[in-house]
């Protein structure tokens, strides 16, 4: 294979998404020489999200037009050491991204922050329930960074995204009609929150009668007209209901394209290179510098790319799979416990309501918008006590309404035939009045649920896929047993005809079929202490201090929340130590 | 992506066989005798009324590019069971579901474009998804094949389209419960296949040569690629009162 080498550049961004355009801002504003590297095509709301080809569901949110393509690559799945892996072959359970944008751009808009204790979640289990609370197998890990440390960042990200929102908790001060469990926030949300669709309305009264403290789910779906702090300009959200899985056609949801990239594709000290798959992180003889990456480009030719500096802006996935393609850290050995890279991977665990609702109370579920909805948090984090309930963890609780696109989105009641008149009578009886209540549960990590490269399975350049290691743990089939309860007593209250629940009990498989989350965490986690964690407090790895690492992937194990608001706050986090400390004085921060 | 030499192939078969499909059904590509007449009217069906309440023959005009006369025949006939003709709303056939599923097997998802085809092909509980070799337009015509054997033995010689709606339901029941075992092919694969297939030709836009005049979306109450909401917001007791539109525009 051919192999070319490119001029030198300052730092290298390898993927273009959230913190791939999070980064190049902030280096380029540093005055950094800025490269993104982009295995995916270039994509823009003209033409890629317009109107009205954004509405064709089988395309976009069936066949996944936006997604990654498999044949190209994919990782395969184990529920346990003892058996041997196979490829996720057709898209099912999660929907990594591709192309610029990345998952940024088929998100919900889901914006939350995690609570406080979410982020010190060992240390406060041990405070409050004892040490033997956490089971031996759970390798449960604060983060190394506190909310208070990113309390700006959180602030900034949002603020980028316009996010619509009411605040819970302003400098202390608990307010009416927020969430009174989230963590201090310096300001409100930059835009009130999105106007309420009929199944939220009725979601908040049954939890407000309940005793719960409903508040409208933070929306990085614009409630009104914005330009965000770099000019990008957004429009009212409209419900059109083709969110997640789409790009939006109305400029209303914050991705990359619509808040970051009409600058920075601009500066001159940035430049963007797509169709180029990054295959490894280049290494100095010694071992202890990057010295840039090498890709593949469109034409199949081998490029080098020096840098000074290496970001890893890829999906979860691709970051953890470079950095063991690259020998970067200590790999995880699930039999020792001991490594780094590929330590913690972790998930979530969702359950859910469907509602069916008699004629009077048509739902109307196609005016949705992927944050359009009501939530609790009561059951979340560890704000509920867990003395007696004997797991670790919970989940958020809400009526949000996506969208009501028919064939992805169709419902039935329990006892519905698959097909036949009788599924055709009940989709006609049921599609109007149909709601769903679901959660969002967190997964923690254990000994033996990890990463690594698979020893058969190759992608489409011949190099090993990652291998995920997974399945379902006791104190999180706990869990959601226990927030099924809480879904059950909401759904009942709300007064449908009808109601069907979804809730994970013990014994269940995880199964890779059936859509559940593209919320994949961990495998290079963060932390304070480099015999747990792949990447110190500022998301540097502990062994090569010029290759950084963004994303879900550092997550020492998955809270119940949406990540892309810690992702974003995050990457600005790190953004700012390298470029107040680290371009200063190259080397390590921790 | 579907490769410019796939496009053109399906281009050429199309080209070649403007011929109405009834017309072939007693050509090549089938030792078995084509079926005498459209399958019997289901028992469930209500006598009369609807256009095409009593047939399972999809769109005369219509010439499929990927499946032989044989497998239209019997493609037809299942997809008339899977969403049937009555006063309801429209059937499969109606929808234009066949037309639908014969453009789908000749596009990346017939040809498994986007999906993981590499071996070694190991069988796996069935949480880890469909892990066969065969792409979805290799399960059809391998399903339809056999589940065509199966009921020649188990129905006196008669073809799948041949036998009467209870037991082409039964046929296709057994096929779904794993309880009729094929050769050479997983009948549950086969049938989860044409069941998704069929809901999407049912349900997606007519840009994809089903769901026909929207038919469904009039059905459910659906307004298509309206996709502008924003006074809709938060009326409840309200039902949305206009008809759908389509990616191409007004339909009906």
């Amino acid at each position: 294979m051919a192999t070319q080498r490119k001029l030198a550049v300052d730092a290298v961004l390898v993927g273009f998404g959230w913190t791939g355009a999070i980064m190049g801002m902030e280096l380029t504003a540093a005055g950094l020489k800025v490269l993104a590297l982009e295995r995916g095509e270039m994509r823009d709301t003209i033409p890629d999200f317009s109107y009205p080809r954004n509405t064709d569901e089988l395309s976009l949110g069936i066949r996944g037009k936006l997604f990654q393509n498999l044949a190209r690559e994919t990782v395969t799945v184990r529920h346990s050491l003892a058996e041997t892996a196979v490829p996720y072959r057709q898209l099912g359970s999660f929907l990594p991204g591709n192309s610029v944008g990345g998952a940024g751009v088929h998100w919900n808009g889901q914006h939350w922050r995690p609570l406080p204790d979410d982020l010190r979640i060992r240390s406060r289990y041990e405070e409050r329930y004892g040490k033997k609370y956490i089971p031996a197998d759970m390798q449960l890990q604060d983060w190394g960074v506190s909310y208070a440390d990113l309390e700006p960042h959180f602030d900034q990200f949002e603020k980028i995204c316009g996010t619509s929102g009411k605040a819970g908790n302003i400098r202390g001060q608990i307010q009416a009609g927020g969430n009174p469990f989230e963590g201090a926030r310096v300001n409100d949300f930059p835009l009130p929150p999105l106007a309420s669709v009929n199944s939220a309305i009725l979601f908040e009264k049954a939890a407000r009668d309940l005793g719960y403290h409903p508040f409208p789910q933070a929306a990085s779906n614009a409630s009104r007209a914005y330009t965000n702090p770099h000019g990008a300009q957004l429009g009212p959200c409209n419900f059109c209901g083709f969110c997640e899985r789409y790009g939006c056609y109305n400029y209303s949801k914050a991705s990359p394209q619509t808040t970051l990239l009409p600058t920075l594709l601009h500066r001159p000290n940035f430049e963007l290179r797509t169709q180029s798959q990054v295959i490894r992180v280049n290494m100095s003889p010694d071992g202890k510098r990057a010295t840039g990456v090498t890709y593949i480009d469109a034409q199949g030719i081998e490029v080098e790319q020096p840098a000074d500096l290496v970001i890893l802006c890829a999906y979860q996935f691709h970051n953890v799979r470079l950095l063991l393609l690259s020998n970067i850290g200590k790999k995880y050995d699930p039999t020792t416990g001991k490594g780094v890279v590929g330590r913690n991977y972790a998930y979530q665990l969702n359950a859910g309501a469907t509602l069916f609702f008699n004629k009077d109370q048509p739902m109307n579920p196609f005016v949705g918008a992927g944050s359009s909805g009501t939530v609790i948090d009561d059951f979340d984090g560890d704000n509920f006590d867990h003395a007696g309930l004997g797991f670790v963890g919970g989940a958020s609780i809400g009526c949000i309404n996506t969208g009501g696109r028919p064939i992805q989105q169709m419902a039935t009641p329990a006892g519905t035939p698959n097909w036949g008149a009788g599924w055709k009578r009940a989709i006609k009886d049921n599609y109007l009045y149909t709601a769903s209540v679901g959660s969002q549960g967190s997964v923690m990590s254990y000994r033996d649920n990890y990463l690594d490269l698979d020893p058969t399975y190759k992608d489409a350049n011949g190099l090993p896929l990652l291998r995920m290691t997974f399945d379902w743990k006791p104190n999180d089939i706990a869990m959601t047993q226990f927030i099924g309860t809480k879904i059950q007593g909401i759904a009942k209250a709300m007064g449908p005809r009808d109601f069907k629940m979804s809730v994970r009990k013990p014994g269940d498989h995880y199964d890779l079929r059936v859509y559940q989350s593209t919320h994949n965490t961990g495998g290079a986690p963060m932390g304070a202490d480099p015999a747990t964690s792949a990447v110190n407090p500022y998301l540097q790895t502990w062994d090569v201090p010029n290759v950084f690492v963004m994303g879900a992937s550092a997550f020492p194990q998955n809270f119940g929340y949406n990540p892309t608001g810690m992702v974003g706050a995050l990457a600005y986090w790190s953004a700012n130590h390298i470029r107040n400390r680290y371009l200063k004085s190259p080397g390590a921060l921790a | 992506m579907m490769s410019d030499s796939i496009a053109r192939r399906g281009f050429l078969r199309r080209t070649i066989s403007i011929i109405p499909v009834a017309a072939l059904a007693g050509a090549a590509h089938t030792q078995e005798p084509p079926p005498a007449s459209p399958a019997p009217s289901s028992p469930s069906s209500p006598s009369g009324s609807a256009p095409f309440s009593s047939s399972a023959s999809p769109h005369p005009l219509y010439s499929p590019s990927f499946f032989h006369p044989a497998e239209w025949t019997f493609l037809a006939a299942a997809v008339a069971r899977l969403i049937p003709a009555d006063d309801t709303g429209p059937s499969a056939i109606e929808a234009g579901v066949p037309e639908f599923i014969d453009k789908q097997m000749e596009g990346p998802f017939g040809h498994a474009a986007t999906w993981y085809t590499q071996g070694p092909f190991v069988e796996s509980p069935p949480e880890f998804g469909y892990q066969g070799k065969m792409p979805p337009r290799d399960v059809y015509r391998a399903g339809m094949a056999a589940a065509d054997s199966y009921c020649k033995s188990a129905f006196d010689g008669k073809l799948f389209a041949q036998l009467d709606a209870a037991k082409q339901d039964q046929v296709l029941k057994g096929l779904e419960s794993s309880d009729i075992k094929l050769e050479g092919v997983s009948g549950a694969t086969f049938f989860s296949f044409l069941l998704q297939n069929t809901k999407e030709g049912y349900l997606s836009d007519p840009i994809h040569g089903g769901n026909k005049n929207a038919g469904s979306w009039k059905m459910i109450g659906f307004p298509g690629a309206r996709a502008d909401y924003i006074d809709w917001v938060g009326r409840p007791g309200e039902k949305y009162p206009l008809p759908p539109v389509t990616i191409n525009g007004p339909q009906g």
